[in-house]
């Protein structure tokens, strides 16, 4: 199966990742080459087949509604890239 | 002293042969006399290993002591040390130090092991050759004095190099599609990826949820075990992790292996491989037949299948998984950004590398709309298919061995121009994350000098079996004795 | 052309739990900025969720009081999107298997009539955090406090046809969860939020229009003018032969004016596929029979309820029932005495008249529920008038004193009902005046002489000191003027 350029860029457009021009070429390749890979699970007959998302057969645990954190903010925000009174920065978000 | 095995060491700290700091200072100065050749290690914490020897020290002296007290390990960079960078091998991650341990890294630290830095790997976990790292590539110690730097596999290349090369007795690792096995084999060293929810997951960055799991490289079977009895256990901060006893492994270590039933699944035994690996494979299965153990031929006819379904499921997590790295609230972000959208595209273009991406993009495109259904849940059926293979093998047989690669190690670059080339490194490995079943990389041999791993597969919490498999031809072979050259 | 309008909600109610859906941080509302996000709230690498009990059974809950089958094996989905209130890049919530499926309210409309509104399902999810545009140096704020709440998002069919029905679905649906206890109905904190969707068809088509959704409009009256608004700007459209796009709109109640939020870089494809981190939910029987058995009164049955303990007519019972706060305090006032209607008549005049024109709710009312019963007890018993409460309810909410006798006592409000004392003073007004007694006499139509009646009352009042019952008055007036 081949990818388009125009999906290379949609994709990369969805998954906040910068690409271009040049790299859209390789990745047409390579991801080219990946889908043809992965296009071998057609050929499997899947018709009554559960779909498995996890290896084992349990169910969920649940947690008690107990607050078991406490305030760690200046050590979680002395590894952020810019904060200021207590908040993370980014650039202006207009909505 | 550095060839001495955990198990060893812990004897000598015990008896007061050796102090921890005395051991701890060893293996330091051959990190740091040895590693320029092989580039194992991101990061070395020689102070913190220091002190904590000297407490490990204390602690022996007060009778405080487990069998890990002041023994020397590292961990893959892969899980969180409280207060030490974290990278995952990434930019993304340089200067990232977590506030908090991961679970498997505050068992360790509770049983009073000393642990010496972390060590490279893919970038993500996402590799087979450990070319993926931003910290550089990493060099197998097998094979160097030809002259050829050899890749170590991956993505635990660094955990795998380091234990053989002797840098450390033991070391943490993580396998979602090989990445324990393959370098284990790779490196001739020992290495088991127990069943999926054995070992916490909480603190190890994830890759792909479903299929990651922790788990251990070690030069022997017994120490293997030892590591498994610090890692293994329910842990209430990850959903996923099992709440079922935890034996003690090394306890059933020396178990007779007569009327041990071993299956050869033969889609294991095809022409992917060349004829010299599969010799040393069937010359060990003739071992464990001389052992007691009985061998027949079994099938897993879907194996063929667990490579085109696991690059689907594996970048489709991947691709949420890795969307929380967008520079706003740890982690690389771009210069300057101009707009949020610049903040995020600059961001994760400038801080991921090339493997990554792809698979973000991969992942991002099979999940996307009009895809989802011939991809992603294609892969998922496919997989209940996959399982279903293993759980009608274990019907038969006890364990199923195979060869753990096809081929002994490559040459660094000679598979990195084409992703698929070195995604098929993972054929032997990767049906076995999709089961969530354990399985065991055991040094069986060499060919052309480069050593070659024996793949022991189990069913569902099998461990200590594998171990005991392991060890009882560990106990009539020497190949994970070998020491490279 | 004549319209119809169709009109669905969404409505995104946040739970009253003590923690976060996925980890053990508080959810108290106005704490310091980001000291309620923890390694699992600010999606550290490497952590994991772990759900938490008491939102599933709030959400249970839920589901049984509106009538709603419970998914006894619900799954968390990803919805993969980049925002910075949402550190994860992807929001946990429930798509293929929510925890609540079908089911329905009934809501009361003005005209008397019952309407149903059906629901579609609702399903549990995290909330994200909150961006502050106050300016930073040209950048924006983040505060993660809220990133994690846990929250029922509510989906309705589109079974409201005007904004007066939707408001009403609205008012009753905050009634139910308020009532349940499971969230806290403080909708200016963003308790609950409302998304609706409008579309108009030509009269009497089956055919459904192209709508569009308003979102996070949070007090009833910003949706009651957001509905007129876009239903208004949708017919303008239409009539100038323009066609609808389907896209979100943000609605400006401040302005009245709202805007389209589509933003063109991309048309959002959220990747939803079940999280690997969770694994499935079961809820057995005994948890829903847990969660049954812990159901409060509801409104519907605590209406039907006031209709027969208390004799209140549909209104009123609806009226006083819809908010559990309001229905306690009526209960507590009602139970003082035997006069029901009477304390309705007063919570719904004076006391309500009062907490609006001091923007206050029956939570932080000066006044007990049981002051209030006292008060109604001395009116019924005639020891005081009509115009001796106000001064009596007066002098509680300023809180003079808290007993009400005390306070008829303190004022000297206490209505002469000796009906020897009466006659004698009716007597003795009446003597001296006789013009008006003969002109009363004299009158054929009884309007005019009820009316004139009226002239007796002030004398009498006066020579009571203002402290003789005015009914008594009034009976023994009609019997000695003779009819």
């Amino acid at each position: 199966m081949t990818i388009s350029r125009e999906d290379i860029e949609k994709v990369a457009v969805l998954a906040r990742i910068r690409v271009d021009d040049e790299q859209v070429s390789a990745l047409e390749k390579d991801l080219g080459n990946i889908l043809d890979l992965v296009d071998q699970l057609g050929a499997a007959d899947t018709d009554s087949v559960e779909p498995m998302a996890h290896p084992l057969n349990a169910v969920q645990r649940l947690r008690a509604d107990e607050v078991t954190e406490t305030n760690q903010r200046e050590a979680f925000q002395a590894i952020a890239p810019a904060t200021e009174n207590g908040l993370y920065l980014v650039p202006r978000v207009i909505e | 002293m550095h060839n001495k095995s955990v198990a060893e060491l812990s004897r000598e700290l015990e008896s007061g042969q050796v102090s921890s700091v005395e051991l701890t200072q060893e293996f330091l100065d051959r990190i740091k006399r040895e590693d320029s050749k092989y580039n194992s290690f991101i990061t070395v914490t020689e102070e913190q290993a220091l002190a904590d020897a000297r407490v490990a020290d204390e602690q022996r002296a007060a009778g405080n002591a487990t069998p890990w007290t002041g023994v020397p390990f590292a961990h893959k960079d892969i899980f969180c040390t409280n207060g030490v960078r974290t990278t995952c091998g990434s930019k993304m991650l340089e200067n990232f130090v977590p506030p908090y341990d991961a679970t498997v890294t505050a068992n360790f630290r509770q049983a009073g092991a000393v642990c010496l830095g972390k060590t490279n790997m893919d970038e993500f976990a996402m590799g087979s050759s450990n070319e993926n790292s931003f910290f550089g590539a990493v060099t197998n110690p097998w094979g160097l004095n030809e002259g050829n730097k050899r890749v170590p596999g991956g993505s635990s290349g660094g955990s795998a190099a380091a234990v053989a090369a002797r840098l450390v007795p033991a070391a943490t690792a993580t396998d979602t599609g090989g990445s324990i096995r393959q370098p284990a084999a790779l490196c001739g060293v020992t290495g088991l990826k127990p069943t999926y929810g054995r070992v916490s997951r909480y603190g190890m960055i994830a890759f792909a949820s479903s299929l990651d799991q922790g788990g251990t490289i070690a030069r022997s079977a017994e120490d293997n075990a030892l590591m498994l009895n610090v890692m293994a256990g329910f842990d209430p901060k990850d959903s996923t992790s099992i709440d079922r006893e935890v034996p003690d492994y090394t306890a059933t270590l020396n178990e007779p292996l007569k009327g041990l039933k071993i299956g050869l699944p033969k889609e294991y035994f095809s022409d992917q491989l060349s004829p010299a690996m599969e010799q040393q494979v069937r010359n060990a299965v003739a071992e464990y037949e001389k052992l007691g153990a009985t061998v027949k031929e079994v099938s897993l006819p879907n194996a063929k299948l667990a490579i085109a379904a696991y690059y689907v499921i594996a970048p489709a997590e991947a691709s949420a998984n890795l969307s929380r790295f967008d520079g706003v609230r740890y982690g690389y972000r771009c210069e300057d950004p101009k707009d949020l959208m610049d903040l995020y595209t600059r961001s994760r273009a400038e801080g991921f590398g090339a493997e990554v991406k792809r698979r973000i993009l991969v992942g991002t495109y099979a999940l996307s709309a009009g895809y989802f259904d011939a991809y992603y849940l294609k892969a998922q059926k496919v997989r209940r298919l996959i399982q279903q293979d293993f759980i009608n093998a274990f019907k038969e047989v006890d364990v199923l061995m195979s060869p753990t690669t096809p081929s002994p190690a490559f040459i660094q670059g000679e598979k990195t121009s084409d992703p698929v080339t070195m995604y098929l490194e993972d054929v032997f490995t990767i049906a076995i994350n999709l089961a969530g079943v354990p399985a065991m990389s055991v040094p069986a041999g060499f060919v052309d000098g480069l050593p070659v791993g024996l793949q022991i597969i189990g069913d569902y919490f099998s461990e200590a079996r594998l171990l005991n498999a392991a060890h009882q031809f560990q106990q009539v072979t020497d190949w994970h004795q070998r020491e490279p050259q | 052309m004549q319209w119809d309008i169709v009109i669905g909600l969404e409505i995104h109610v946040q739970l009253a739990t003590k923690t976060k859906i996925f980890s053990g941080s508080s959810t108290a509302y106005g704490a310091e900025p980001n000291t309620q996000a923890n390694a699992v709230d600010l999606a550290m690498p490497g952590t994991l969720p772990v759900p938490n009990e008491q939102a599933f059974r709030y959400a249970v809950m839920f589901g049984l009081a509106v009538n709603a089958e419970i998914e006894r094996r619900s799954v968390f989905e990803r919805k993969n999107y980049f925002y910075p209130d949402l550190p994860k890049g992807y929001q946990t919530t429930q798509l293929e298997r929510p925890i609540v499926g079908p089911g329905y309210v009934d809501i009361d409309l003005p005209n008397g009539e019952t309407k149903r509104v059906r629901i579609h399902h609702a399903h549990l999810e995290e909330d994200a955090g909150k961006s502050l545009h106050e300016d930073f140096h040209g950048m924006t704020g983040v505060d993660l406090n809220r990133a994690g709440t846990p929250l029922i998002e509510v989906v309705t069919e589109p079974d409201m046809n005007n904004a007066e029905e939707a408001v009403a679905f609205a008012k009753k649906l905050h009634s139910i969860v308020t009532s349940l206890g499971i969230c806290d109905g403080d909708m200016s904190q963003g308790s609950m939020r409302f998304d609706v969707n409008i579309s108009l068809k030509p009269k009497g088509s089956d055919t459904l229009g192209t709508r569009t959704e308003t979102k996070n409009l949070n007090s009833f009256r910003f949706m009651e003018q957001a509905i007129a608004h876009e239903v208004e700007r949708q017919m303008d459209v239409l009539e100038d032969g323009g066609s609808i796009v389907q896209e979100t709109r943000l609605y400006n109640g401040d302005r009245d004016e709202s805007r389209s939020m589509r933003t063109k870089e991309e048309a959002n494809d959220y990747r939803y596929f079940p999280c690997p981190d969770l694994l499935p939910v079961e809820i057995d029987d005994s948890f829903i029979e847990e969660a049954r058995n812990s159901l409060p009164e509801l409104p519907d049955a605590r209406k039907a309820r006031f209709m027969e303990q208390y004799g209140l007519n549909d209104y009123d019972a609806g009226l006083l029932s819809g908010d559990s706060k309001l229905a306690t305090f009526f209960e507590e006032a009602a139970s003082q005495g035997k006069d029901a209607k009477l304390v309705a008549n007063w919570i719904q005049g004076d006391f309500s008249a009062r907490l609006n024109a001091e923007e206050k709710s029956v939570a932080d009312s000066p006044i007990s529920g049981a002051q209030l019963g006292d008060l109604v007890v001395r009116i019924a018993d005639n020891t005081i008038s009509s115009a001796g409460a106000k001064k009596v309810f007066e002098a509680l909410w300023s809180g003079e004193n808290d007993s009400v006798d005390a306070i008829i006592d303190a004022k000297g409000l206490k209505q002469v009902s000796d009906t020897g004392a009466l006659e004698a003073m009716v007597d003795e007004v009446l003597a001296g005046m006789p013009d008006q007694v003969a002109q009363y006499q004299n009158e054929e139509d009884p309007k005019k002489r009820k009316k004139m009646l009226g002239g007796f009352m002030g004398p009498l009042m006066k020579a009571s000191k203002g402290q003789g019952n005015p009914k008594l008055f009034n009976e023994i007036l009609v019997r000695k003027l003779g009819g």
